[in-house]
């Protein structure tokens, strides 16, 4: 059976900072990761990021992937790509397919998740035909595949991730035909949002999608208005001409194997549902078993790496290559870092989120659904 | 065409509107605006950035700490050399010169739309809300490496459509 | 839907090997590692599978391996995700009818 001291299961931002932090201090790391290529999202993201220098602002996603990658091979980690996790057991016992075909076990002293998360879906009829899909999946076929979804687009919801996927389609020669918002007030960011304004791009605040017309593909949207109670006005509808329907409407944590582990949970609705309960150094309830990125509830990849981090910090000092003075002074340099990119009125919420399950012992624990 | 202060601002239309840039510490003030070349910063939200403090060679935007602060211009150091138009990640500053000629200001904003417009070339100029103000001509497109693939666009246009002008229409469009 | 061939911070269309594939029966040219979805996408096959029940077509949904709405039969392996499974030369691929139908084999053979 394969050995290894910390295997990362995830090789997004978080999973690679994780691992570049826990091989420079000497652990010998296995990342695993079920796609063709390492990096998770970032290479999706050719936006400058914001935060300060230390966060790497002014920096674009798809650059930072680059170095991380580069980093991650100067500092020799081994990569497995194309390989699922498809089980943990409690003794760190991974089970892991390889290509679709392989099965292979690997046994590990500490375990990282970095599982990132996934766009949730938004039920009105129509929803599945094609040409309704998650806005991250539009960006994935935009700035991945080079292949634009459609021609026309509507956007629903104008968080960051509906916002900054619109300006990515206008980009990618696109057209978006509007951002509508069930909320009466614009989610993402003022910068954002005036970015894809001044290109023409209407907002429909308080109004939602009443469903998607065309038999075999989309072939267009019919918008209606919300009272305040968040009720269909009647007689509001128009229909808007689009080819394609994307929706950023959240994400929610990918913990399935989290949850197998028995680690506890908290529902915390503005980190996006059920997340691992862990502590400031990232580890659940579960010792030796740890958590970074999106999976410990969501928020951007400027956090997941800082977290990521954290996690390869906190995982190495338990191997023995740090000793816990070390440690306090390494993880208190990140959470400054985490700290002031988790402040304003948009960080804010999430702070106060993160400490709450940092201060909450224990959760919902799922011993019993094994 | 829509009047700057029209409609009701970034949360709800998208964009900031006249009040709202005026109000925010990034707006050089009526006594510079109309000077020479200088700089407009609509950052009017809280957000945790500050690349285009370290951005600017003659110290005139503070951040400073936290750094969800709004940056503050000091409007009498600003020569509106466009560096931190092209370091600015959300792309919301430009540098606007009220006295490019006796009938024309000139207007330098980030432009990330393939293709670029080329030098003379007429091109219509729109307001915060994408609408049509004005024609302009292209007098320079920037887009040297440090930029990191920001270029930035500078047009003439009419001196009376000074303050509405904010970027132009897409040509891909 | 087109291929972004021109883009102001990816820069133009990277240089890829230019493969036929089949897809229900008729050929295809594509561009050989991209995603098989992204290349019926680009020429404008959006119905991948058709849902067992309803026969109710279904396209690209996650776009990351994750919702199966884009599974189809590819070198006679149903229920391959296309959205991440990178075009070969010669591949045939069909639209997926239901669960589709395994007849054996192990799927595209290396030439």
């Amino acid at each position: 059976m394969k050995k290894a001291e910390l295997v990362i299961v995830g090789g997004g931002p978080a999973g690679l900072s994780c691992a570049i932090e826990a091989a420079r201090l000497g652990a010998k790391v296995l990342v695993i990761d079920e796609n063709e290529r390492p990096g998770g999202q970032l290479f999706k993201q050719i936006h400058k990021f914001f935060g300060s220098r230390e966060h790497q602002a002014g920096v674009r996603g798809i650059d930072i992937g680059t170095k991380l990658l580069e980093e991650t091979a100067i500092l020799g980690i081994e990569v497995w790509l194309n390989s699922e996790v498809v089980g943990i057991s409690k003794d760190k016992h991974i089970w892991v397919v390889k290509d679709g075909k392989t099965s292979l076990k690997v046994e590990a002293d500490k375990i990282v998740l970095s599982t990132g998360a996934i766009e949730n879906s938004l039920n009105f009829p129509g929803w599945t035909l094609p040409g309704v899909m998650g806005a991250g999946a539009a960006q994935t076929m935009i700035n991945i595949h080079r292949v634009t979804p459609g021609d026309r687009v509507l956007m629903i919801g104008s968080g960051n991730v509906g916002v900054i996927v619109s300006y990515q389609l206008l980009q990618a020669g696109a057209e978006v035909a509007a951002i509508i918002e069930a909320a009466p007030r614009l989610g993402g960011y003022g910068v954002h949002t005036a970015k894809v304004r001044r290109a023409g791009v209407p907002f429909y605040i308080s109004h939602t999608i009443k469903r998607a017309l065309g038999t075999d593909r989309v072939e267009g949207a019919e918008i209606v208005a919300l009272d305040a109670k968040w009720q269909p006005i009647p007689g509001s509808e128009f229909i808007l001409d689009v080819d394609t329907i994307c929706v950023a409407t959240g994400l929610t944590p990918l913990a399935e194997l989290a949850w197998t582990l028995g680690c506890c949970f908290q529902f915390v609705p503005s980190l996006g549902g059920f997340v691992p309960d862990h502590d400031q150094y990232m580890e659940t309830t579960v010792p030796g078993i740890y958590v970074a990125g999106d999976i410990a509830g969501v928020e951007e990849a400027s956090t997941a790496m800082e977290e990521g981090r954290l996690a390869g910090i906190s995982a190495a000092a338990a191997l023995g290559y740090l000793s816990g003075e070390e440690r306090e002074r390494r993880c208190g340099e990140v959470w400054d870092r985490l700290n002031s990119l988790r402040s304003g009125p948009y960080g804010e919420g999430r702070r106060k989120a993160k400490e709450l399950i940092l201060s909450t012992e224990g959760g919902i624990a799922c011993d019993r659904a094994i | 065409m829509t009047v700057p202060s029209d409609h009701p601002g970034v949360k709800l239309s998208g964009a900031p509107n006249r009040e709202e840039v005026r109000n925010c510490p990034g707006y050089p003030g009526e006594e510079f605006a109309k000077k020479g070349p200088i700089v407009f910063i609509e950052c009017v939200e809280e957000i945790p950035c500050n690349p285009c403090e370290a951005s600017c060679p003659r110290g005139a935007i503070k951040v400073g700490k936290p750094i969800t602060n709004l940056p503050v211009l000091d409007a009498e150091k600003c020569i509106g050399c466009t560096m931190c138009v092209a370091a600015c990640p959300g792309l919301a500053i430009y540098v606007k010169d009220y006295t490019y000629s006796e009938t024309e200001a000139a207007i330098t904003f980030p432009y990330e739309y393939w293709p670029l417009p080329e030098k003379g070339q007429e091109v219509t100029l729109v307001d915060e809300m994408g609408e049509a103000v004005c024609q302009g001509k292209v007098l320079r497109v920037a887009n040297p490496k440090q930029y990191n693939h920001t270029p930035l666009v500078t047009a003439a246009y009419p001196k009376e459509f000074f303050e509405q002008v904010k970027s132009m229409r897409r040509l891909n469009k | 839907m087109a291929r972004v061939l021109n883009h102001i911070i990816l820069g133009a269309f990277p240089e890829r090997r230019k493969v036929t594939i089949t897809v229900d029966g008729v050929p295809m040219e594509a561009f050989e590692g991209e995603m098989i979805a992204a290349a019926l996408w680009a020429h404008g096959k959006k119905d991948l599978r058709y849902t067992k029940k309803h026969n109710h077509p279904r396209g690209i949904y996650c776009g990351i391996g994750r919702c199966t709405d884009c599974v189809m039969i590819v070198d006679g392996i149903p229920n391959v995700r296309t959205c991440k499974t990178p075009v070969k030369d010669g591949m045939v691929i069909e639209t997926q009818k239901g669960l589709g139908e395994w007849k054996g084999g192990t799927g595209h053979e290396e030439s």
